[in-house]
């Protein structure tokens, strides 16, 4: 038989068994659809997750109190140095590979201003710190190194904290209240979308850190110093020399322990690529199940429609089909099948992950290799257990074939 | 002994079921020439359905030869039984076994898609062709639910002939339909072997018997007897008598 004949006959073949088509198809999409999509989110939150620790800036640097290999567990509480304003100025006056530098003051509680209160976190950082994020200012100004200097009671609004406290008006040279302390704002942020881990960077209010020190944070202490390199490359160097002026600044005699931890966006990622990747393969496990399941359904069908296809078998068989000619109808039929199963499937991940995209928080990214492993892995299903009754019944004699129950 | 187109030696089938092994034919032994009509009688279970299967190499015998064409057919392979099946022999079954959803033409065009002879590239005008001897021309659109049961049959034998069989193999091709439209089968039996097609065929009313030329009786698997039919039925003249007596009735 001719190429053409057979595909013709195999689309009839399954034109006119359509129920039957359809719930094997149906097998196949959802099987297909089920693991393009779960792989896609999956992958989604991992891009999510790296786009966000590239929006901290790639050149961060960030210090933070204690060892890294002890995790303050050895040491406890008392048994590390704070970090103080002269660390600080030491970094920013001999360093030589950085751009910026600047104490990271964490505080926060309500706050009282606009149409009522709200509660939120607020920053205690240096005039520096809105380039090491790579922020930007939607309007207004920042403070300067005189406002920290001067511990002035001035701060720059998250668009979070305008939306729920000033929808309406420009808050700008509005007086808010931050526990109770009175502040004016000079600026506010441009909106800057989810973090990672679902906080956002948007509700937030930075301050002059020394106010905050000073004025908030009520015994607390730099809890972090955040540093931008001068370029990526010089990241490690930059390091380095952070290190030895960070032990110098501490004291430190040759033997001792450090008691600070540097770590750059590398690290970071890392750490936040493993809980994504988890995730990934989580999704994924979930995603090979339900093809498990699609595929269980294309078997449940194909051997539920086997006494059909074994009469029809035997009846062309009778009319001098060679076993070859059955096997290549067959083959062919389950190849279309789920070759147009698979298509729809994906196309159906592909909407499925447009809604995702569009209408919920969850990101979905479609990666085309598992595009081509889930329509492989489906096509196969389909493929063998719409292939392998026909076989059987082939290999029958024609009346044994006719007679099959 | 050149015409001779069928011919069985000690032809024996023996089905088994679990332990038990079931004779259903035992050393048969037949012959049948060009152009005869034959018809087979014996009771149920006495191996009629058994031999045809065998002669339309739908089925292996246990032991035995079966000479198609002065051919010994027991050491052909799998394909060349399935060009025989296309080439030389037409099978009618009692049941049809008709593809459903599937229109008479495409039905009757099933053996030409198997053809590797390649007589013929115009599969749709030749299965006309066949339902046009049988009387379908009308219905070749139609698909077997459709159709009544002697247009399903008729279907079902011009499938059969549409390859230009030598031989028709037809297994009780009546058994589900009325008398009237038994004639009508058997009249196109008759034309067809007017023609010069061996017929084979089963049945089990003596009356339709008498449409062959001769008779092969069977019984327990064996042939019990074999006779020449003397005064044959013709069953265009049957159709008349019929219609007439319908006519009456009315
Ligand atoms: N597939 C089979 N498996 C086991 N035994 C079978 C099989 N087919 C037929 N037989 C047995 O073989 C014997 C002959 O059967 P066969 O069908 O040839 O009879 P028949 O003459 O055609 O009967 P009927 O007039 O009822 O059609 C019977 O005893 C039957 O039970
Ligand atoms: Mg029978």
């Amino acid at each position: 038989m001719q190429a053409k004949i057979i595909l013709k006959v195999a689309v009839k073949s399954i034109m006119k068994s359509r129920m039957r088509s359809l719930l094997t198809a149906l097998g196949i999409i959802i099987g297909v659809a089920a693991v393009v999509v779960m792989v896609a989110v999956g992958d989604g939150a991992q891009l999510q997750v790296e786009n966000q620790i590239a929006s901290l800036g790639s050149n961060l640097i960030i210090i933070t109190p204690g060892t890294s290999t002890t995790g303050g567990v050895r040491g406890g509480a008392g048994s590390f140095n704070r970090f103080t304003f002269d660390d600080v100025d030491k970094i920013k006056n001999e360093c030589l590979l950085i751009n910026g530098v600047s104490p990271l003051v964490r505080s926060g509680g309500q706050i009282i201003g606009g149409i009522g209160n709200w509660f939120t976190q607020v920053q205690g950082v240096s005039p520096d710190y809105l380039e090491i994020r790579a922020w930007d200012l939607q309007s207004g100004e920042f403070f300067s190194d005189r406002d920290v200097m001067a511990r002035s009671k001035v701060c720059v609004l998250g668009s979070e904290v305008v939306k729920n406290l000033f929808p309406n008006d420009d808050p700008i040279g509005q007086q808010i209240r931050i526990r109770n302390v009175p502040f004016k704002v000079i600026g506010v942020l441009k909106e800057k979308g989810q973090t990672a881990v679902g906080t956002s960077n948007d509700d937030v209010i930075l301050a002059p850190s020394k106010t905050v020190l000073d004025r908030l944070s009520g015994g607390r202490f730099i809890s972090s110093i955040q540093v931008s390199a001068v370029s990526a490359d010089k990241i490690p160097e930059a390091i380095v020399e952070l290190k030895s002026i960070m032990r110098e600044s501490h004291k430190l005699s040759p033997g001792e322990e450090d008691d600070f931890t540097i770590r750059d966006q590398a690290d970071l990622s890392e750490a936040a690529t493993e809980t994504s990747r988890i995730l990934t393969i989580l999704l994924a496990s979930v995603a090979g199940v339900s093809l498990i399941v699609g595929g269980i359904g294309i078997m449940n069908i194909m051997l539920v429609s086997v006494t059909e296809r074994t009469r029809e078998i035997g009846i062309r068989l009778s009319v001098g089909a060679r076993a070859s000619d059955i096997l290549i109808q067959f083959l062919t039929e389950a190849i279309v099948l789920s070759l147009s199963g698979g298509a729809i499937g994906v196309l159906l991940s592909f909407f499925i992950a447009y809604l995702l995209n569009n209408y919920t928080s969850q990101s979905a990214f479609i990666k085309p290799e598992v595009i081509m492993i889930a329509f492989g892995f489906a096509g196969a299903i389909g493929v063998f257990f719409g292939f392998y009754p026909a076989r059987k019944a082939a290999a029958l004699n024609p009346i044994d074939a006719l007679r099959y129950e | 002994m050149s015409n001779t187109i069928i011919k069985t030696e000690n032809l024996t089938k023996t089905y088994k079921v679990g332990e038990i092994e079931v004779p259903a034919l035992k050393d048969v032994n037949i012959e049948i020439k060009k152009g005869e009509f034959v018809a087979i009688m014996g009771a149920s279970g006495s191996g009629k359905s058994t031999l045809m299967n065998l002669l339309g190499c739908l089925d292996l015998p246990t032991s035995g030869n079966y000479f198609l064409d002065g051919r010994n057919t027991s050491n052909m392979s799998k394909n060349e039984y399935a060009d025989i099946r296309n080439q030389k022999i037409g099978f009618v079954f009692q049941g049809f076994n008709l593809l459903p959803r599937t229109t008479a033409l495409e039905n009757t065009e099933l053996p030409l898609m198997y053809d590797r002879m390649n007589k013929n590239n115009d599969h749709r005008k030749k299965a006309l062709e066949a339902l046009e001897r049988v009387g379908l021309a009308d219905r070749v659109h139609h698909i077997p639910s459709q159709l009544s049961g002697g247009q399903q049959q008729r279907v079902a034998i011009a499938r059969s002939l549409v390859n230009e069989p030598a031989i028709i193999l037809a297994d009780e091709p009546t058994g589900n339909l009325d008398s009237k439209t038994s004639v009508e089968v058997f009249n196109i039996f008759q034309n067809l072997n007017e023609e010069g097609i061996t017929i084979i065929m089963v049945t089990h009313e003596r009356d339709f018997a008498s449409f062959a030329k001769r008779i092969i009786e069977m019984r327990d698997g064996k042939v019990i007897k074999d006779l020449v039919i003397n005064n044959r039925l013709n069953a265009a003249e049957e159709m008349k008598r019929i219609n007439v007596e319908y006519e009456i009735e009315d």
